[in-house]
């Protein structure tokens, strides 16, 4: 299967962009270098083609509240949640974000390659055959991330963005484009995800850039998204948690609603009852060493763990990761060992996030 | 473009340069290029006997962790400290300050390539 094109491929062949497959789409990796772009975001603004991403329409309410872990009838019209999608053994499909809309339907942002598997869990737990319907190749999402990406798109839009707070989200134009105009992101700072038509993603994006570059705006890869996320503590799906995980193993209690009935939810509870066998984990390395997803975690000599995701912290400068460890290991300040090449590199658990942007809004 | 006469290159992408008794070791740009940002190195310890085509070290970049072969025999005198805090001269200057290891009582490796034989390679490779 040759991989998907987002509406902006041309523009990121033409910025000189490393182009790398992801979830069956061609993206770009890097333009300049993942450092520079990572500290582009940290330190001013970054700009992402996120359109890989799927979106998915619901209008059936009960249908939404059947398949996600939290109790999306709580949510106002404008306001987004983050939650999971699970099968009946309470393992982790996907991690979605639910957008309430304003005319009550429901948007469910999902991760590019589990778009399909997303869609045809919902037809086939749908009552009706057109409850659900999968727009995700007509739109767009382009993120500006970063402490002066408010600011940017405040300069772009006549909406009034100061009521948009973080997991909020109105409808209206930037740059003369209709576009859901959202506060998130998947980089630990400020910031907004612009959902648009695919006709319009170019223009959006160049505006976006030419406008920015007062700001030291950079165009910025999947490489910087993965080391910004993980420095921000952000869980990957397929990396640190999959369809044998389940939501407490990944450290995602506050998801759940288990006082309401979803798929998944007896199991968990069951699972809660029973106790884990396991936990996720942020750890620091004491020296200089990388871990890597798929690495051994020890102690004593004895594989205990897995590391998921890990790589160096570019803003905290020193080498960062999460794994899988019994719950007994799993308190901040305990000790562990990163099996390195065959090496136990030492290693300390420590509390999520690593990094926490310094003056969250 | 730095001067790289002289310079001779192995099929993994290591340069050698031989200067009177010392041989200095590096990656290409073509290397560092592929690899993208290096964050860390693992280097011999000064003194250890090197043979051709063996393992010399290992470089990792955000993306990946890579072996590294030694493109000449010979006795580590210098790994290059200041890539411990600036990994990243690898990628800015692969050439100069970029260096990895220095050798010395260096045994030549025949089947290193010139620059232009290298070019070839890598253009072939990138096809």
């Amino acid at each position: 299967m040759t991989a998907a094109r987002t509406p902006l491929y041309e523009e990121h062949v033409r910025l000189g962009a490393q182009m790398t497959n992801f979830g069956g789409w061609v993206m770009p990796l890097q333009y300049s270098t993942i450092r520079e772009e990572h500290r582009a975001v940290r330190e001013a603004v970054g700009l992402f083609d996120l359109s890989h991403m799927g979106e998915l329409r619901i209008g059936d309410e009960s249908l939404v509240q059947r398949v996600v872990s939290r109790d999306v009838t709580r949510l106002r019209p404008g306001r987004i949640q983050y939650a999971v999608l699970c099968n009946d053994a309470g393992g982790i499909i996907d991690d979605v974000l639910v957008y309430a809309m304003p005319d009550r339907g429901y948007l469910l942002v999902v991760n590019a390659g589990n778009q399909d598997g997303d869609f045809g869990w919902m037809r086939k737990h749908a009552q009706a055959a057109n409850a659900a319907r999968n727009i995700g190749r007509e739109w767009a999402l382009i993120g500006v991330q970063g402490p002066r990406a408010v600011g940017l798109v405040e300069r772009l839009t006549s909406s009034e963005l100061g009521d948009v707070k973080y997991y909020a989200f109105v409808e209206g134009t930037v740059a003369d484009v209709p576009c859901v105009i959202s506060r998130t992101g998947y980089t630990g700072e400020d910031g907004f995800e612009l959902f648009c038509g695919n006709a319009d993603a170019v223009r959006l994006w160049r505006v976006l850039l030419e406008e920015g570059r007062s700001d030291g705006i950079r165009p910025s890869g999947l490489g910087a998204r993965d080391t910004l996320r993980l420095e921000a503590g952000m869980r990957l799906y397929g990396n640190d948690m999959d369809a044998d995980t389940n939501p407490l193993e990944a450290g995602l209690d506050w998801t759940l609603n288990l006082e309401k009935d979803f798929i998944g939810r007896d199991a968990i509870v069951t699972s809660r009852q029973q106790g884990l066998s396991r936990q996720l984990v942020g750890f620091k390395m004491l020296d200089r060493s990388i871990p890597r997803h798929g690495y051994r975690v020890v102690s004593d000599g004895e594989g205990i763990g897995t590391v998921t995701s890990g790589n160096v912290s570019f803003t905290l400068g020193y080498s960062i990761g999460m794994a899988y460890v019994p719950p007994a290991m799993s308190e901040p300040g305990t000790r562990v060992g990163v099996d390195v090449r065959g090496t136990a590199a030492p290693a300390e658990v420590v509390s999520l996030p690593f990094y926490k942007r310094p003056h969250p809004k | 473009m730095p001067d790289l006469s002289g310079m001779r290159f192995a099929e993994t992408h290591e340069w050698v340069k031989q200067d009177g008794e010392t041989a200095t070791v590096g990656i290409s740009e073509y290397a560092q290029s592929q690899l993208g940002d290096v964050i860390y190195l693992e280097l011999p310890a000064v003194g250890q006997q090197l043979d051709a085509g063996v393992r010399l070290g290992v470089i990792e970049s955000v993306k990946a962790a890579s072996d590294l072969y030694s493109p000449v025999g010979g006795e580590v005198t210098e790994a290059n400290a200041e890539l411990k805090d600036h990994p990243e001269y690898v990628n800015q200057d692969p050439y100069g300050k970029g260096w990895i290891i220095k050798l010395r009582a260096v045994k030549d490796n025949p089947k290193l390539l010139d620059q232009k034989a290298y070019d070839a390679f890598v253009e072939g490779q990138s096809h």
